[in-house]
């Protein structure tokens, strides 16, 4: 039996699959993607709520979204700590990110216009990325399973500040429920295209479906987030953007119309409201950064330096 | 080949470990890049222990890590089940005998 | 909370708990503008972990502040419905962002004062102040460990990073002074036991400062001719203005509404 062969047995046995084991390159490659598309959307998910953070309309509203960005800063790290187990540099990936080269979540290329969308983007965009993570804390990866099922405990805080947002402002003022009923019109679909393409149309699903590495196919969660999410609306007078939403008796979805895949790969490619905008900002922190991270790297040489002399 | 050498490389990996109880072991939770053992501290402070109460956290350089390898396997590992006589219910006592 | 005092005594600690709050409130407005923006993503963390921790001492001050007033007035009508002239932080901590740099310059020499000063405020007569005081101490000493350290590496590290925060340091030196402010509304609170004495405060910062500056290499700036001094008084710079439009914006576009 040679080593692919041994490998597939392992995951068939739903064995984990640690740093140091023998792995082929495809599945490294791959999880090198995952993990740091991963990573690079946590990050770049920050900037869209750094927006609102300076115009949070409460002290604990301000400090409640101060802890979600902090938060997504705290997986983005654990994530590029994952990607890097597999032999890459994290500034090779952040170079990646800041040339264009890399993908990451296209929902945070959608811009924030209200502060409802605070409320929205916890509710919809972290209710979709827990069903997500909460399936990848299964995977097949040491590294990355540990970091899903960490980033899973911090993660159900978001979705309810969100919700509370959203509920909050659904029974408030009238301009209050306008900006909300505004915000889930522009956020509905792109949450749900976060959960990629649909199955017939996804490249990389079937390998890391057999690697274990994702548990259910994008349509299957898709499908599981939509289900859970139509009664929260319901329960806080929203309306759903998509007139073909209709429950089907018999399976007990709801059944939602056609995504516009067009726009999906329109802003996976670079070409969203944001794309442009969100790159510069990470470009200009890094590079108006350089000068910091060379101070330390040189104070702790030099300190280095002394200590051995 | 990238010409200037980015900064952010010099920034070592540096891989923490935290406890979360007094007397328990502490047990691997990821790593962070930094540039000495003070600024390590302080991120593995704000990444691995903003939320849970740590008792105690130790950064270690990645380098100085050596781990055995997937090769290394039994030969390198004695295998336990082999040597039976390392465990307590290999051996046959006298019933009533006690603190034994 | 047993709030019975003389009408002196509630009009000076109230005076006295918005200086406290809005400093908290006004650094941590600073703060926030760094996320998504640090110079590494770790730092980013380290930064916005700060302006939570300050935000969430503004909370505490400004909503014992409106307790102390009396008035039905809550911390967050404090926050958002007060104008310019009445806010009593220091100017120093209104300053702009500036570069990472200019941040841990200012970090520092506050976090140097707040270390010491509320040290001391533990002591306090008043309990709610002593006790606000431990809560803040516990968090201003992991503050002062962040940006003592920074400061360290920046004055100590290379040329570029040496001439930049020796720039920002002789630039914000002047808004130290304002630091030891007082007036008859800390009289008041000392002759009661309920404040530090500011003249034991002032030599305890300067040493730790020389001694920090020292270790960063950094050069103790020249006493300015003229110190400002009012901004405890509500005389602020331009500065404030901008940052309250952009902060009270929603509460006050939306009088009345629940957030």
């Amino acid at each position: 039996m040679d080593r692919e062969e041994q490998f597939e047995e392992r995951i068939a046995r739903g064995e984990i699959i640690e740093p140091k084991d023998w792995m082929p390159e495809r599945y490294r490659k791959q999880l090198i993607r995952m993990i740091s598309q991963h990573a690079h959307s946590e990050v770049v998910g920050m900037l869209p709520e750094g927006n609102w953070v300076s115009r949070a309309p409460s002290l604990r509203s301000k400090k409640v979204l101060l802890a979600k960005i902090q938060d997504e800063g705290g997986h983005g790290l654990y994530l590029y700590s994952a990607a890097e187990t597999l032999g890459i540099d994290r500034s090779e990936l952040n170079q990646q990110l800041l040339e264009g080269k890399a993908k990451y979540s296209s929902v945070f290329n959608y811009p924030t216009l209200s502060w409802a969308d605070m409320g929205v983007i916890g509710w919809l965009v972290d209710g979709a990325a827990i069903v997500n993570q909460t399936m990848l804390a299964k995977g097949s990866y040491g590294p990355y399973a540990r970091a899903m099922i960490r980033i899973c405990k911090e993660e159900s805080f978001h979705k309810k500040q969100g919700y509370e947002i959203v509920a909050t402002m659904s029974k408030g003022t009238a301009a209050q429920r306008r900006q909300v009923q505004g915000a889930v019109d522009r956020y509905w679909w792109p949450s749900l295209m976060m959960f990629g393409p649909p199955d017939g149309n996804s490249p990389n699903s079937a390998e890391l479906l057999k690697w274990r590495v994702k548990r259910a196919s994008n349509d299957e969660l898709r499908q599981r987030f939509v289900n859970m999410t139509v009664s929260q609306a319901q329960a806080v007078g929203l309306t759903l953007p998509d007139p073909d939403l209709k429950h089907n008796k018999e399976s007990g979805d709801w059944e939602f119309g056609a995504i516009n895949w067009g726009e999906f790969w329109r802003v996976v490619r670079g070409n969203g409201p944001c794309n442009a905008d969100r790159m510069a900002a990470r470009r200009k922190a890094h590079e108006d950064g350089a000068w910091v991270r060379e101070a330390a790297a040189v104070h702790a040489a030099r300190k280095q330096a002394s200590a051995t002399a | 080949m990238k010409e200037k050498v980015d900064s952010l490389d010099e920034w070592a990996v540096w891989e923490v470990f935290s406890q979360l109880e007094w007397g328990k072991p502490h047990e691997h939770c990821g790593s962070l890049h930094a540039p000495d053992a003070e600024i390590a501290l302080q991120n593995a402070r704000d990444v691995y222990a903003r939320r849970f109460s740590v008792k105690s956290l130790w950064v270690v350089p990645a380098n100085a890590i050596t781990a055995t390898r997937q090769e290394d396997g039994e030969s390198f590992f004695d295998p336990q089940d082999e040597k039976i006589y390392r465990h307590p219910s290999f051996y046959k006592l006298p019933k009533g005998v006690r603190n034994i | 909370m047993d709030m019975k005092m003389s009408e002196e005594t509630r009009r000076t600690l109230f005076e006295y708990l918005l200086r406290l709050g809005d400093d908290q409130l006004v650094m941590a407005q600073r703060l926030s503008e760094w996320c998504g923006m640090g110079p590494i993503l770790e730092e980013d963390l380290a930064l916005t972990n700060i302006a939570l921790d300050c935000t969430g001492q503004a909370e505490m001050m400004l909503g014992l502040a409106g307790e102390v007033e009396g008035q039905g007035r809550s911390g967050d009508d404090l926050a958002f419905l007060r104008d310019e002239d009445e806010f009593r932080n220091l100017q120093l901590l209104e300053m702009p962002r500036g570069h990472f740099g200019d941040t841990i310059v200012r970090q520092f020499l506050y976090d140097a004062f707040a270390w010491i000063y509320f040290g001391k405020l533990r002591e306090s007569g008043f309990q709610p102040l002593a006790d606000i005081a431990a809560k803040v101490l516990k968090e201003v000493t992991y503050h002062l460990r962040h940006s003592r350290e920074w400061l360290i590496r920046l004055g100590d590290g290379t040329e570029q990073s040496h001439y930049k925060v020796q720039k920002s340091l002789d630039t914000q030196w002047v808004y130290t002074g304002e630091l030891f402010f007082t007036d008859e509304v800390d009289a008041h609170l000392l002759a009661l036991k309920w404040v530090p004495d500011m003249a034991e405060v002032q030599p305890l910062w300067d040493d730790l400062v020389t001694q920090t500056l020292l270790e960063a290499t950094l050069r103790r700036p020249v006493e300015p001719v003229f110190l400002p001094m009012e901004a405890r008084l509500g005389r602020h710079s331009e500065y404030l203005g901008h940052m309250l439009a952009n902060m009270q914006i929603l509460a006050r576009s939306h009088p009345g509404a629940s957030w």
